[in-house]
């Protein structure tokens, strides 16, 4: 089977070019939720709101995820010199990281629902667990695909001069990092503050 | 004009130009000090600049990650194009949405 890929017309590399109009796509999937959420963000039918949020506690987890983009960038970083030993310590600093968050996510979601504010509770409810849940999904998914490289790396399968597997993985966990900028600003502090006031 | 080429030599990403570690760390800090800027909005009175100042701390945080940590600084043009694409269609659609609501015609409960 052949090995070779082609480039494009663009003469970019098409691998990343389809991995950018994935992510692409993933910021309107992303916008969609994140627009539901703010239009139901008053219809919580006498069940819990915004106040019910957390932020010492997400914004600790925020941190940590966006700590995780600079290990990744650091992984990426290392496999373009073909240290691959320091590549795969980087790589499981930023599965770790990623763990971590969503750990804190399940943590989060189970005072919820203890708090009353469950999936069908409300609309508001629903499209908060809906964007929130998603990105939490792909993060699941950031650290299987994180576990792959890793493993893959150890076995000898994804070799020093194939440091473009390690930043499409790279990218596609930025992205998520980049949506938690959004959901994070957007659905946590922005509708915070504004019950505050 | 043949168009194949090795995986390793299709990279269109000269990597020479990529910032190094340091630089990596210390946008990293930078990154830390934004975020500590918004949540400090959370347990300080910031009045009436408290939402436009997250959201340009949320944009700045944004731009910093997507420019230097997903290289679109340095790569090719076409990679943030495609990104601003799928966020534009993004904002069109809470545009409308955000339309609907202020005409309140929004589905309530």
């Amino acid at each position: 089977m052949a090995t070779d890929v082609a480039s494009t017309n663009l003469g970019i590399d098409h691998r990343k070019l389809g991995m950018w109009t994935f992510l692409g796509s993933e910021f309107l999937f992303f916008g969609g939720f994140v627009s539901a959420f703010l239009l139901y963000l008053d219809t919580t039918a006498g069940g819990p709101g915004v106040e019910i949020f957390d932020i010492p506690f997400t914004s600790i987890s925020s941190f940590v995820l966006l700590m995780s983009s600079l290990t990744m960038v650091l992984a990426h970083h290392a496999h373009t010199k073909g240290d691959m030993r320091r590549m795969r310590l980087w790589i499981l600093a930023t599965a770790g990281q990623g763990a971590v968050f969503l750990g804190g996510q399940v943590f989060e979601f189970n005072v919820f629902f203890r708090e009353g504010l469950e999936l069908s509770t409300s609309p508001f409810a629903t499209s908060f667990y809906v964007v929130t849940g998603f990105h939490g999904l792909h993060v699941f998914v950031g650290i299987l695909l994180l576990g792959s490289l890793y493993v893959l790396s150890l076995t000898g399968k994804i070799k020093p001069n194939q440091d473009v597997k390690t930043e499409m993985i790279g990218l596609y966990w930025h992205f998520v990092d980049i949506i938690w900028v959004v959901i994070f600003t957007v659905v946590y502090l922005i509708p915070e503050i504004a019950v505050l006031d | 004009m043949s168009s194949t080429q090795s995986p390793e030599q299709a990279t269109d990403h000269g990597h020479d130009n990529h910032p190094t570690p340091r630089q990596y760390v210390n946008i990293a800090l930078v990154l830390a000090v934004l975020t500590a800027l918004e949540v400090s909005t959370y347990f300080f009175e910031f009045g009436a600049i408290a939402i436009p100042l997250l959201v340009v701390l949320m944009v700045v945080k944004f731009l910093y990650v997507a420019g230097w940590f997903m290289h679109l600084k340095f790569d090719s043009p076409v990679y943030t194009r495609l990104m601003y694409t799928g966020l534009a269609f993004a904002l069109v659609l809470y545009a409308l949405m955000a339309t609907i609501t202020l005409l309140d015609h929004a589905p309530t409960i």
